[in-house]
């Protein structure tokens, strides 16, 4: 006797669901394949009426154009790309360093304040950068820091969402394996080094993900104002500002723009869907 | 002296993992925004000591700023039409996709979650909206028949909000979504059979009865992070229509803290912008929290 094993969904469900996504998948799909093909027009092309959705002669003219068009200017390309490059190492390599050890005793410990802690970074995840940055420019004008490297990395590492996270995902690391180590006589630091970490590799790579991809895409900061620090996202957007005859370079510097953030998250999915099943507020 | 020893040995470690982090965080979040709690009852303008100007800020804000009306208006709007609509377009979706297999689920949450990863490229909204024949709306319709002349959609004051509305909610699957669909896939299968059993009849009496209990957590983190998203346009504004906007007519409130601090460098009167929207947006937490925690308790 077979035993029932959950309801099905009728055939109509079936075909509403089916029809629900595939039209919201052409709602997200449309004006990334279309800003992809974009990239592959010549110039003839771009400019056809009505828009066309196919490239009849593609070509990768515009992407040595963005090399070209950026020679001109006063700043060099790569110094944007250095720019870019830089914060999202420094910001995502040092986020994701003090945001596990502060989740590790969050986790795994018990000590007076926690429970207020716990709060704080809950509601934190509520303001965004963008919500925060008044306050935060004040206190780099304070500090002397507006338009340096610091101005730009700092509001990267004082986020909480990451700390969250890693603090669900460390929770679930089991208590024995730390209490086998501390018999063994290892120190605390030795555990979270050596035991905690690479128990948790999913959730470092989840936040790395995270914590990349909102480095590598801030814009236009407001921390910054001379043109030697800006980011490569202010670049692209100088470019398309040019003139109209710009519109295949535009194109081929979003697609460049957004295939390191694709990259990585296409790699690492895997983990990060590991790491969110962990990612609810239990009450 | 001998018991602070004491605690210092039995937490000192503790502390000191945490310290790293906690300290960056105290200085560059949470004390800014004390800061901008005080400077919002003086005039600070960077160049003068700020002097105590009492509740003025607020009042001028309801009484004498039509614009500051015009961006709570439209961030009231923003969020309660992006904010509901992509919290269940995350929850529909990511339940949809948990009966598909494992290769066609990872391929859909790559696809659904992939505007998020483009961050700020608006560009391709651009050519989609443009105001000229050249745009792809604009030339549909032409070629339809529905219109003669192109609409403005990024410039016409009654469309353009709609249009960022559209946008936002284009790229509202983000981390909630995720964790969406991390927990559809981690409920626990034998509540499904029992209920089978149990005279669960169809797929409605299934998500009501069995997941959405069990969705909690989830669903609480969700609510947070599309909270923090909906509350926070105004980049997509600028980018689609300028700044400002036609008429203020997609001014929120985020941007109109931007305008009288980096603009104007009124920064007591921005503070105070800051504030009311903080304060908003800690009541919705309050209140959506309570719901949720309501809801899936019973």
């Amino acid at each position: 006797m077979r035993k029932k094993k959950r309801t099905t969904r009728s055939g109509f469900g079936n075909a509403i669901a089916a029809i629900f996504l595939l039209l919201m998948g052409v709602f997200i799909a449309l004006p990334i394949y279309y800003s992809i093909i974009n990239a592959f027009k010549p110039t003839s092309e771009l400019f056809l009426f009505p828009p066309r959705f196919v490239v009849y002669e593609p070509t990768f003219q515009n992407f040595l154009n963005v090399v070209r068009v950026q020679s001109q200017s006063l700043v060099p390309v790569e110094r944007y790309l250095f720019n870019s490059v830089f914060i999202t190492i420094v910001g995502t390599a040092g986020y994701v360093l003090i945001a596990s050890m502060a989740a590790y005793p969050m986790a795994k410990r018990n000590f007076p304040g926690k429970k207020v802690i716990y709060y704080i970074v809950v509601f934190a995840i509520l303001f965004r950068p963008e919500v925060t940055s008044l306050p935060q420019y004040m206190m780099m004008s304070k500090f002397n820091m507006l338009d340096t490297y610091w101005a730009l990395i700092f509001p990267l590492l004082a986020t909480s969402f990451g700390v969250f996270l890693m603090m669900q995902f460390m929770s679930t690391v089991p208590d024995e394996i730390l209490e086998a180590a501390r018999i063994d006589g290892a120190g605390e630091k030795y555990t979270f080094f050596h035991i905690v970490l690479p128990t948790v590799k999913p959730a470092l790579l989840t936040l790395t993900i995270f914590n990349f991809v909102s480095a590598w895409s801030t814009a236009g900061s407001q921390f910054t104002y001379s043109e030697t620090m800006k980011l490569l996202p202010t670049m692209l957007s100088q470019i398309s500002t040019g003139s109209i005859m710009r519109a295949g370079v535009t194109a081929a510097g979003t697609v460049l723009l957004m295939l390191p953030s694709i990259i990585v998250f296409a790699v690492c999915q895997g983990s990060v869907i590991e790491t969110m099943t962990h990612s609810g507020i239990k009450s | 002296m001998e018991t602070v020893k004491k605690l210092f040995k039995k937490y000192g470690n503790d502390y000191f993992f945490l310290s790293f982090w906690l300290i960056i965080f105290t200085v560059f979040t949470l004390v800014p925004i004390g800061f901008a709690v005080g400077y919002s009852f003086t005039n600070f303008d960077m160049v003068q000591t700020p002097s105590f100007v009492g509740l003025s800020n607020y009042l001028r804000m309801f009484l004498d700023d039509d614009i500051f009306i015009k961006a709570f208006m439209n961030t009231m709007l923003f969020a309660v039409i992006t904010g509901p609509l992509g919290y269940i377009m995350s929850f529909v979706v990511g339940w949809l996709i948990n009966d598909l297999n494992r290769m066609t689920r990872t391929v859909l949450t790559f696809l659904f979650y992939s505007p998020t990863l483009l961050g700020s490229s608006y560009m391709m909204w651009l050519y989609l909206f443009s105001n000229d024949s050249y745009g792809l709306l604009n030339s549909w319709l032409i070629n339809f028949g529905f219109i003669k002349d192109p609409v403005q959609w990024l410039t016409d004051p009654d469309f353009n909000i709609y249009v960022v509305i559209v946008v936002v909610l284009w790229g509202s699957m983000g981390a909630g979504f995720l964790s969406f669909v991390a927990g559809f896939q981690s409920l626990n299968k034998s509540y499904f059979e029992a209920g089978a059993i149990d005279g669960i009849r169809n797929r409605w009496q299934e998500l009501w009865y069995i997941t959405l209990p069990q969705m909690g957590p989830q669903l609480l983190i969700g609510a947070v992070l599309t909270i923090s998203g909906s509350f926070a346009i105004g980049s997509q504004c600028i980018a689609l229509t300028g700044f400002p906007s036609t008429d203020y007519s997609t001014h929120t409130l985020l941007l109109h803290i931007q305008d009288y601090s980096a603009n104007r460098l009124e920064m007591g009167y921005a503070s105070a912008i800051a504030v009311v929207l903080f304060v908003i947006m800690i009541l919705s937490w309050l209140i959506i929290n309570k719901a949720i925690k309501t809801f899936s308790h019973d």
